[in-house]
C-alpha cells in the first residue's frame, strides 16, 4: 500500500522515541496492544504535578508504519497540553492528520488508548493507589 | 521478423538490464521476463498473429506450430508427452481445473479429497468451494519446517478418496515436500495425485514419472516468462486421467480448456522453460551461494533472527526470516530500496498473519516479524551486499523503537505479560 506523506515523515523521523523513568512518580506509562496482534505501543508522559501540564512525552512502538506514525504524532500532540486537554485527543483526529486508510484505523485507536492509559497511570500514581502494577510491566491500559 | 535488441540467448542473463533504484528480491511473487524470452514472443503479436485454431490458412498453421513447439519444450522439462500438456491462463486456473475437474469427473467413485494447510489459496479456496458442494476435504498439517508428512497422507486415505493435492515447494518458506513418496502412496491406492509445482519448476528437477504425479500445475511468470499463461500436465497413461472442463466453448485443448490460445504467451512460456532447463544447474548453485551469504550475514550482524522453513530441503532462492521484536510491514517500509514481502498481517487485507507460518507452529508474534527474500536470475552480489547493509540498519533502527526489544533486553519474559488484546 502507498503511504501518506505525513505517515512517511513520522516513520522516517519519529518524534520523541525513547523512555522515561518508569519509577518516577510524575511519569505515567501506558502500554497497549499485544505482540500477537502485531502492534504494541508504549507511551510515557512526564507531568508537572503543580500545573498538570505534560512537559515531556516519549514512545516506543512495535508495529507497522502507521502505528509508529500514530504514536509519534500522539507524543507530539500531548506535549505542552494539560492532562484534560490530552484526554480530549481522539483517534479520528489522528486518522485525519495522517490520512490513514480504513485498514489502519486501529493504529489510531491504539494511540488514543495509549494516551489514556498513560494519563490513567499517572493519576493512579498521584493517588498513591497502586504503583506496583506499572513496575511489573502490566500492559492493562 | 521484428528484431528487438540483441540479447544473449545462450546465457539468458540480461547484462543489459540496468540496475533500477529499487532492487528486486521478490522472485517468488513474479519474475521479470528474460529478454531472450521477449525476443521470441514479439513476432507473434504483429507478424505471425494467427489463431492456432484456424485450420485453413497459413496464419493459423504458423501459430499452431509455435504452440506445439512450446508444448514440446514444456513436456520435455517434466518428462511428459506433449499430448499431456494443456495451456491455461496461469497456475490458478491450472489448480482450479485439476481439482474441480477431478472432483466432478470422479464423483461417482468418491467424495474425499486430501490436501494441506500450506497450499496456495488457488488450491485451498477451490477445496473449500468443493466442501460446499458435498465433498469432504482433509487439510493435512505440516511439521515445524512446513513439510507434509507422508504418514499423514497415508492415514488420511479412505475408500472415498479420489484426489490428493500437495504442493511441490512452498511459495513462502521454500520447503520442498516429499512428493515422490506421497506419489507412491497415491499410486498404490489408485488415487489421482496433483501437485502445484509453480515454485519448484526451474529451481529443482521435476519429472512426472519420478514423482509419480498425475496432474501438475506450472506458471510462466515464475520462470522469467510472461504473466497470464500457465499449463496443466494431465497423465494419459497408467492411469489415463480425465477431467471435466471448467471453461466451456470451442473445444480447444482437447475439450479440457476452451478459449483461443494466448500464442505469444505460450511461445514465451516455451522459451522460458527451455532456458530454465538449461540454466538450472548453474543458476540454482549460484543463487544458493548468494542466499546463504545473505542468511549468514544477517545472522552474524543481528541477534534473535530465526529461519522459517527447512534448513536444507528448501528452494535455493528462498530465505524467510523472522526478525524478533520488529514488525514486518514497518521493516519493509524502512527498506524502500528493496522489494521483498512479509508474512505480517499488515501486508494482507485480512489482517491475519501468514497461514503458512502459523501452520508450522510459529507464534503470531514471529509471523508478524517475518520477511521473505526471493532471489532470482538477475540478482547480483552487489544487490545482496546492499540488502544486507540496509536490512541490518533497518532492523537495528526499529528495535531501538521497539518496546518489546527493550523489555526483552531488560529480561522480561514477554509471554508472562498480560497484554491487552484489540
Amino acid at each position: 500500500m502507498a503511504y501518506g506523506s505525513k505517515v512517511i515523515d513520522h516513520f522516517e523521523k519519529p518524534r520523541n522515541v525513547g523512555s522515561l523513568d518508569i519509577k518516577d512518580s510524575s511519569v505515567g506509562t501506558g502500554i497497549v496492544g499485544a505482540p500477537e496482534c502485531g502492534d504494541v505501543m508504549k507511551l510515557q508522559i512526564k507531568v508537572n504535578p503543580d500545573t498538570n501540564v505534560i512537559e515531556d512525552a516519549k514512545f516506543k512502538t512495535f508495529g507497522c508504519g502507521s502505528a509508529i506514525a500514530s504514536s509519534s504524532l500522539a507524543t507530539e500532540w500531548v506535549k505542552g497540553k494539560n492532562i484534560d486537554e490530552a484526554l480530549a485527543i481522539t483517534n479520528t483526529q489522528i486518522v485525519e492528520e495522517l490520512s490513514l486508510p480504513p485498514v489502519k484505523i486501529h493504529c489510531s485507536v491504539l494511540a488514543e488508548d495509549a494516551i489514556k492509559a498513560a494519563i490513567g497511570d499517572y493519576k493512579r500514581k498521584m493517588n498513591h493507589v497502586d504503583s506496583t502494577s506499572i513496575a511489573s510491566h502490566s500492559a492493562n491500559g | 521478423m521484428i528484431n528487438t535488441k540483441s540479447s544473449n540467448l545462450n546465457s539468458g542473463k540480461a547484462q543489459e538490464l540496468k540496475p533500477s533504484k529499487t532492487i528486486y528480491l521478490d522472485n517468488h511473487a513474479t519474475t521479470p521476463v528474460d529478454p531472450a524470452v521477449l525476443d521470441e514472443m514479439i513476432p507473434y503479436f504483429t507478424q505471425t498473429f494467427g489463431n492456432a485454431a484456424s485450420r485453413n490458412h497459413r496464419f493459423g498453421w504458423t501459430a499452431e506450430e509455435a504452440v506445439e513447439k512450446a508444448r514440446l519444450q514444456i513436456a520435455q522439462m517434466i518428462g511428459a508427452n506433449p499430448k499431456e500438456i494443456i495451456f491455461t491462463s496461469g497456475a490458478t486456473e491450472s489448480n482450479n481445473l485439476a481439482i474441480r475437474g477431478v472432483a466432478e469427473m470422479y464423483r461417482s467413485k468418491g467424495n474425499h479429497i486430501i490436501t494441506t494447510v500450506i497450499e496456495h489459496k488457488a488450491v485451498i479456496d477451490t477445496a473449500k468451494y468443493l466442501e460446499t458442494q458435498g465433498f469432504e476435504i482433509t487439510f493435512l498439517p505440516v511439521d515445524k519446517f512446513g513439510m507434509v508428512r507422508p504418514e499423514d497422507v497415508k492415514n488420511a486415505i479412505t475408500d472415498k478418496t479420489i484426489l490428493i493435492s500437495v504442493m511441490t515447494a512452498n511459495n513462502e518458506i521454500g520447503t520442498i515436500n516429499p512428493i515422490a513418496e506421497i506419489g507412491a502412496l497415491a499410486k498404490e491406492r489408485g488415487i489421482i495425485f496433483h501437485t502445484d509445482a509453480v515454485q519448484a519448476i526451474g529451481r529443482i528437477p521435476v519429472n512426472v514419472d519420478d514423482l509419480k504425479v498425475d496432474l501438475l500445475s506450472i506458471s510462466a511468470h515464475k520462470i522469467y516468462g510472461p504473466k497470464g499463461v500457465g499449463a496443466l500436465y494431465i497423465r494419459r497413461k497408467n492411469p489415463r486421467v480425465r477431467l471435466s472442463p471448467i471453461i466451456f466453448g470451442g473445444g480447444h485443448e482437447r475439450g479440457m480448456r476452451s478459449g483461443t490460445l494466448n500464442v505469444p504467451g505460450i511461445v514465451g512460456f516455451g522459451k522460458a522453460i527451455e532456458l530454465a532447463a538449461k540454466l538450472m544447474p548453474e543458476e540454482s548453485k549460484r543463487l544458493q551461494k548468494m542466499r546463504d551469504r545473505l542468511h549468514e550475514a544477517l545472522m552474524a550482524q543481528l541477534d534473535e533472527v530465526t529461519l522459517n522453513g527447512h534448513p536444507e530441503k528448501r528452494l535455493s532462492n528462498n530465505l524467510n526470516l523472522s526478525f524478533a521484536y520488529v514488525e514486518g510491514e514497518a521493516l519493509m517500509m524502512a527498506i524502500p530500496e528493496i522489494a521483498v514481502s512479509s508474512g505480517s498481517a499488515c501486508t494482507s487485507a485480512s489482517l491475519e498473519p501468514s497461514y503458512v507460518l502459523k501452520a508450522m507452529g510459529i507464534g503470531e508474534d514471529l509471523a508478524h516479524s517475518s520477511l521473505r527474500f526471493g532471489l532470482g536470475r538477475f540478482t547480483t552480489e552487489e544487490e545482496i551486499n546492499f540488502a544486507i547493509e540496509k536490512t541490518v540498519a533497518a532492523v537495528k533502527k526499529l528495535r531501538e523503537m521497539s518496546p518489546l526489544y527493550e523489555m526483552a533486553k531488560e529480561g522480561i519474559d514477554l509471554k508472562s505479560v498480560q497484554w491487552t488484546a484489540h
